[in-house]
C-alpha cells in the first residue's frame, strides 16, 4: 500500500538561499510523524510547500501515491484532505468561536450563491446542520462553553485549541500541526497530548512540527530530524534520542539526562 | 418584540408620502434612499469582504448610464462600416441592463484586481472609476459627454408611470428592502462566511479550503450589480445623467455612510445613510448658512469616527448588551 503522503526530493529556494535541499520522507496512514530540528532547519518551510503556500524549486509531493499536489492551490489541497495549523496563533479574531468553526466547515457546505440569494429550503436546512456540527466540534476540543465568545477574547491556550478545531472542521485526512503547544504551560500541553490521541482515534493522520520534546517523544510513532534543510535522522522516538547526529545538531548533550 | 419594531418601522416608512406633504423633503429622502442602496452594496465589499473600493461610484454611474441609454436608444459607430443601433426599450428592461452592465464590470474588476489587496486594490478601483468617467466625458457620440443625457423616461409598469415623487419613493423603498434582504441572506450563509474569513485572516481561510478569489469575485459582482441598480433608479428619477455621477465625492459619501453607521453590520449603512444623507438638507432647513452647514457635517463626522470608531450600530449594540 502506498503511503498517504510522499515528499520526494523536495527543494525550496528563497532567492539564493536553499531553505530545503533534497528532502524526502513519507507519512503513513494512521501514524503520528514528527518533524524536529533546530530553528531555521526548514520545518515550517516544508509545511508551506506541502500545503501550497510556497512553490517548491524542485521535487514532488504525492498524495495517496497518485495525486500530485505540486502546483495545486492551498484551497484545492485542503479539499484533498490536507489541513494545516499555523505556528503563530491564527484564528478569525473578530468572530465568535462558533463562527470560527462554521467558517472551518466551508468544504462541507453545498450552498451555491444563487441558492443562497433565493434562500432555497435546503440552504436553511444545511445551515442548521452545520451549526449543530460546529457545536459538536467545539465540544470535542473542550470549548463548548465558549461558543458565543469572540475568538480574540479567548485565553491563549484556548485560542490554540480553537485553531485545531477549525482545522478539524475542514475534515482532514492528514492534519499538519505547526508547533501546536508552543507557549502552553505543562498542564495545557498534557491535556493537548490527550486530545491528540483522541484526534488520532478518529482515523486522522498527523504530521507534527514541535519543539517540546516531551510531547514529540510521547505522541510520535516516528520522528524525522531536519538540520539545515536536510534530513539527518529518521526513526522511532527511542532511536532518535540515541542518535549521535541528532544530539549534536539539536537535542544537545545534556538532553539524555533530562528526559529519562 | 423585534418583529413588532420591524413592522412599526415598515409602516412608518411605507406611509411616509401620505403624511409628509413637503415635496422637497420627499425628494431629499428619495435621493438619500438611493445612496443608502449604494452604501449597502459597498458594505458588502468593505464591511464583509474587507476590501476598500474607492471607485464604487463607477458601478453606480455605469448602472445609470447603461439604463438611461438602453431606455433612450442610441447609435454608435464602432467601425465606419459598422453602426450599432439600439432602439428605445422599456424602462424596467433598461434598469435590468444597468444592473447587468454594472455586474459585468464588477466581475471584470474582481478578476483583475483581486490578485492585489489593500492599498493596491484601492488604487485599481480609483483608476477604474476615473477611466470610466473620462469615457463618459469624451465618448460624445454615445454619452453626449458634458451635454448630458436628457429626457430620460421614468419607469412605467403597465398604466403606472413613475412621474411623481410618492411613486418613486415607494419604488426606492421596495428596492432598498429587496437589497437589504439579499445582503442579509448572503452574509448569513456559507458564501458570506467565506467573505468574512477572507477579511479576517486570508491564509487561515485558504487553509480550510476556501477559494478566496471566487468569493471575492462573487462579492464584487453582487455589490456592483446592486450599485448599478441604485444608479438606474437615480437616472430614471432625476431623468438626466451627466459625467458628474462619477465624481469621487459620491464614493466618499458612500464610504462615510458605511463607516459611520458601522461597516460589517446590516443596519450600519442605513443608519449612516439616514444621518449623513439627510443631514446636509436638514441643516439647510434649519436656515444655517451654507458654510456652517458643511462645517457641522464635517465636525459631526469627525466626532463619530473619533468616538465610535466601529460605527454607530455596534456602539448601540454594546450599550444595549
Amino acid at each position: 500500500m502506498s503511503p498517504l503522503l510522499e515528499v520526494k526530493n523536495l527543494s525550496v529556494r528563497f532567492g539564493g538561499l536553499l531553505a530545503i535541499e533534497d528532502l524526502s520522507f513519507e507519512v503513513r496512514e494512521g501514524e503520528v510523524l514528527s518533524l524536529i530540528g533546530p530553528n531555521g532547519a526548514g520545518k515550517t518551510t516544508a509545511f508551506n510547500a506541502i500545503t501550497g503556500y510556497l512553490a517548491p524549486a524542485s521535487g514532488e509531493i504525492l498524495w495517496r501515491g497518485t495525486r500530485r499536489l505540486n502546483g495545486l492551490k492551498t484551497h484545492q489541497i485542503a479539499a484533498q484532505g490536507l489541513v494545516r495549523t499555523f505556528q503563530k496563533t491564527s484564528v478569525f479574531g473578530g468572530r465568535s468561536a462558533l463562527d470560527n468553526i462554521l467558517i472551518g466547515l466551508h468544504l462541507r457546505g453545498r450552498q451555491t450563491p444563487l441558492a443562497i440569494l433565493l434562500r432555497l429550503p435546503y440552504v436553511a436546512r444545511e445551515e442548521r446542520e452545520l451549526e449543530t456540527e460546529a457545536g459538536r466540534i467545539l465540544q470535542f476540543v473542550g470549548l463548548g462553553k465558549r461558543k458565543s465568545e469572540l475568538a480574540s477574547g479567548l485565553p491563549y491556550g484556548e485560542q490554540r485549541l480553537l485553531e485545531v478545531a477549525i482545522a478539524l472542521a475542514a475534515k482532514p485526512q492528514l492534519l499538519l500541526l505547526d508547533e501546536p503547544v508552543s507557549g502552553m504551560n505543562p498542564s495545557e500541553t498534557a491535556s493537548f497530548m490527550a486530545k491528540l490521541a483522541e484526534i488520532r482515534a478518529l482515523g486522522i493522520t498527523v504530521l507534527l512540527v514541535e519543539h517540546d520534546m516531551k510531547m514529540v517523544m510521547g505522541v510520535s510513532d516516528r520522528v524525522v530530524c531536519l538540520s539545515q534543510g536536510r534530513i539527518i535522522a529518521d526513526g522511532t522516538p527511542a532511536e532518535i534520542q540515541r542518535d549521535p547526529e541528532v544530539i549534536r545538531a539539536y537535542l544537545g548533550e545534556r538532553y539524555k539526562h533530562v528526559v529519562r | 418584540m423585534k418583529a413588532a419594531l420591524t413592522t412599526a418601522w415598515l409602516v412608518v416608512l411605507g406611509t411616509l408620502p401620505l403624511w409628509l406633504d413637503n415635496p422637497y423633503f420627499l425628494h431629499v429622502i428619495i435621493v438619500a434612499g438611493i445612496f443608502i442602496i449604494a452604501a449597502m452594496s459597498l458594505n458588502l465589499l468593505l464591511g464583509y469582504a474587507g476590501q476598500l473600493s474607492l471607485g464604487h461610484v463607477a458601478f453606480f454611474g455605469i448602472g445609470a448610464y447603461a439604463s438611461a441609454l438602453t431606455s433612450l436608444g442610441f447609435k454608435v459607430t464602432i467601425f465606419p462600416q459598422w453602426v450599432l443601433t439600439v432602439e428605445a426599450n422599456p424602462v424596467w428592461l433598461a434598469m435590468l441592463m444597468g444592473m447587468v452592465a454594472a455586474g459585468l464590470c464588477g466581475w471584470f474588476i474582481g478578476r483583475i484586481a483581486f490578485k492585489v489587496r489593500g492599498a493596491y486594490f484601492v488604487i485599481v478601483s480609483i483608476s477604474f472609476a476615473e477611466v470610466v468617467r473620462l469615457i463618459a466625458v469624451n465618448w460624445v457620440e454615445l454619452t453626449q459627454g458634458p451635454m448630458a443625457l436628457n429626457n430620460i423616461p421614468p419607469l412605467a409598469l403597465g398604466d403606472l408611470v413613475f412621474w411623481k415623487k410618492p411613486e418613486n419613493y415607494w419604488l426606492v423603498l421596495a428596492v432598498a428592502v429587496v437589497a437589504y434582504i439579499l445582503v442579509r441572506r448572503l452574509v448569513h450563509s456559507r458564501a458570506g462566511r467565506a467573505m468574512v474569513a477572507l477579511a479576517e485572516n486570508e491564509p487561515l481561510a485558504t487553509s480550510v479550503g476556501i477559494d478566496v478569489t471566487r468569493y471575492l469575485v462573487l462579492a464584487t459582482v453582487v455589490s456592483a450589480a446592486m450599485a448599478g441598480a441604485a444608479g438606474a433608479l437615480y437616472a430614471h428619477y432625476v431623468r438626466i445623467v451627466d459625467p458628474d455621477v462619477f465624481l469621487f465625492i459620491y464614493t466618499v459619501t458612500m464610504v462615510i455612510m458605511v463607516v459611520t453607521g458601522g461597516k460589517g453590520t446590516l443596519a450600519g449603512p442605513i443608519v449612516g445613510g439616514l444621518i449623513f444623507g439627510l443631514l446636509p438638507e436638514g441643516l439647510r432647513a434649519l436656515a444655517f448658512a451654507p458654510e456652517t452647514q458643511w462645517i457641522v457635517y464635517g465636525v459631526l463626522m469627525v466626532l463619530v469616527v473619533y468616538f465610535l470608531p466601529q460605527g454607530i450600530v455596534p456602539a448601540l449594540r454594546r450599550i444595549r448588551a
